[in-house]
């Protein structure tokens, strides 16, 4: 019927919805390109951290938040990878985030991390040499260290009566279908390598070759390859040996006192988890004013305390628990912390090192 | 006499299926008094799991993130849906097809590419994510849910009711206040209740479009989950679990009186 002066109306209408959306495009761009550009050495009124959940002190958010008066917006995530698609996307407004070790260099390399202003940070100094200057970023520019731990075997010593030092247990077949190995082709290959007694970056292709016929003959005896729901097969009992992350085996065990950790005395692998500010932090000076104030000795122990996390932090061990230090699955001797390794971007070796993972698990 | 077989055959069938789908959620709840934080042995009954759950404020925090998401994205979607049910079942134009097939591709496209499409869109137009772009998206894909629910109900309305009131003098707006409305409010209202339902239990869409301070309880209990399954985790799924299907039977009665 009166067709044209509908299509007249909707016309209308679409002309000034095309109007009004491109004006609020318009306001919104200005908004965001207006608050980017400012602040010196001035502290925001709030501040936006993203970390792993509980791996901060229980009261370490408060206490910042009441001493510099400020409010922090405080979200988690629960992999690497999770931080890192966040970050990718260039709007996820985070001020500090704590990716792992080789996640840093990732993130390095694609530019995705802000200078760290150490002028910021004179707690710096705190932080144990051995753990700066690492591979992953040479020069500390990007990343502070937060708290380190290592792979191990977790033992549920209520079956297994025998004393565990090394990494043979894992190849006993007394144990059949009661071990668990991380599921990872290269955390996965650690036990076998340092068996052998070679390092976990070896690109010689020999020496991964015996690595592979070692972890060939052990899987008739592995119950499952996981890295995360091994953590409920050790806590109920139906795995007995698992080899895994530290801080996963001392969760275990705080809910299952069978559950013991140890660091095999032929090395491992040791991972770090560093404090890092996104290139587009909003609040830069605030997340170094924060990342300062995490490294205070105390506020540091209390953090470690909470966590059963090994701490960086030379001056803080004065402040943490005794028995957490006395522990050797937290902090290992001297000599046993010597034949342990970081994981390093093994490059070109890294598809030798999938072929092969692959290879054991589909043997 | 094989009717009779049949018919017991089919009620065994039937009860299997529920307690296959039934079984696990059962579990679930149960567990969630249990006394031991070990999941596998019966050790005992507790409320502390639900004490703890009150008393944990990161995890109330996620609770009013999520409920505040949902109620806007509710009343967004509830007038936005409604209105362009009522203009596709009265009007015809220019591009209808066009737009009824386009309206019901929220349901039919995978949550993963809405998600992913909604992220490169906000990228795209650089708007830092938040609560405002969970909320967007959930109003987005809710639209089509509501204008679903609205339309079913308009089609067993009586379009003389409309013209009637028009000839006694009513304009169309107060045709629409005090005729049209008043009569599909039982669809609106199911569509509203679907449409926080369905915001509530979200968890891709605001995984991806979460930003700061913008954790839903999804969210929350995924990253919980990561250090292993505790009752305190069985419990606020019962919690959820509740709350939902309250929901969902209210809006399908809503649905059903006529």
């Amino acid at each position: 019927m009166n067709f044209g002066i509908k299509s007249n109306i909707s016309k209308l209408i679409a002309k000034k919805t095309i109007y009004l959306g491109i004006s609020f495009l318009l306001l919104l761009f200005i908004a965001i390109t207006g608050c980017s550009k400012k602040e010196e050495r001035k502290l925001s009124r709030e501040l936006n951290v993203y970390n792993w959940s509980y791996y901060i002190g229980e009261t370490t958010i408060k206490d910042f938040e009441k001493e510099f008066d400020l409010k922090v917006n405080y979200d988690n995530y629960s992999s690497n990878e999770e931080l890192f698609a966040k970050l990718q996307t260039g709007i996820a407004g985070y001020d500090v985030i704590f990716p792992s070790d080789y996640m840093v260099k990732i993130m390095i390399d694609q530019k995705l991390l802000a200078d760290i202003n150490i002028e910021n940070i004179p707690n710096y100094r705190n932080i144990d040499r051995k753990f700066i200057n690492l591979p992953f970023d040479p020069g500390n520019k990007y990343s502070i260290p937060y708290q380190w731990g290592t792979t191990g075997i977790g033992i549920n010593i209520s079956e297994i009566s025998e004393n565990v030092t090394n990494w043979d247990i894992l190849w006993n077949e007394k144990y059949k279908g009661r071990i668990t190995m991380l599921n990872d082709m290269r955390f996965g290959l650690v036990p076998a390598l340092k068996k052998l007694g070679y390092s976990v970056n070896t690109i010689n292709s020999t020496q991964l070759e015996e690595a592979k016929q070692l972890m060939t003959k052990q899987k008739v005896l592995v119950k499952a390859y996981s890295s995360d729901t091994y953590i409920d097969m050790l806590k109920s009992g139906d795995a007995w040996i698992s080899y895994g992350y530290s801080g996963d085996i001392y969760q275990v065990a705080n809910n299952n006192q069978d559950v013991i950790y140890v660091i095999p005395q032929e090395g491992t692998n040791v991972w770090i988890d560093n404090v890092c500010i996104p290139i587009n932090a909003p609040h830069k000076y605030t997340a170094e004013v924060f990342i300062n104030y995490i490294l205070e000795p105390k506020v540091s122990a209390g953090i470690s305390n909470f966590t059963s996390y090994s701490s960086p932090n030379r001056e803080a061990r004065k402040y943490i628990k005794p028995e957490i230090l006395n522990d050797p699955g937290i902090y290992p001797s001297e000599e046993v912390l010597e034949k342990c390794e970081f994981l390093q971007d093994v490059g070109e070796a890294t598809k030798l090192y999938d072929r092969i993972w692959a290879e054991i698990k589909s043997k | 006499m094989s009717v009779r077989v049949w018919k017991i055959y089919f009620n065994i069938h039937a009860g299997l299926i529920y307690s296959f789908l039934y079984f696990p959620i059962i579990i679930l709840m149960v567990f969630s008094f249990n006394q031991e934080r070990i999941n596998a042995v019966w050790t005992g009954f507790t409320f502390n799991w639900y004490e703890t759950l009150f008393k944990d404020a990161e995890l109330l925090n996620a609770v009013g993130n999520s409920l505040l998401v949902g109620f806007f994205s509710t009343i967004l979607s509830t007038i936005i849906g409604t209105l362009t049910a009522l203009g596709m079942v009265r009007f015809r134009f220019p591009g209808k097809k066009i737009l009824d097939a386009v309206l019901h591709l929220p349901i039919i496209v995978p949550d993963i590419v809405m998600a992913i499409a909604m992220l490169s869109f906000y990228v795209f137009i650089n708007l830092i994510l938040g609560l405002f772009s969970i909320i967007i998206a959930h109003v987005s894909f809710n639209i089509a849910f509501v204008a679903v629910v609205v339309r079913t109900r308009l089609a067993g309305f009586d379009m003389d009711l409309e013209k009637a009131a028009m000839d006694l003098g009513a304009t169309p707006f107060k045709t629409l206040r005090y005729i049209t409305l008043p009569l599909i409010m039982p669809g609106v209202i199911a569509g509203a209740l679907l449409a926080f339902t369905i915001s509530w239990d979200d968890f891709m869409i605001a995984f991806f479009t979460s930003g700061v301070g913008s954790t839903t309880l999804p969210l929350k209990v995924y990253s919980m989950i990561k250090f292993g399954v505790t009752p305190e985790i069985n419990a606020i799924s019962t919690i959820t679990l509740l709350f939902t299907m309250t929901l969902f039977f209210i809006a399908m009665r809503l649905l059903r009186t006529k």
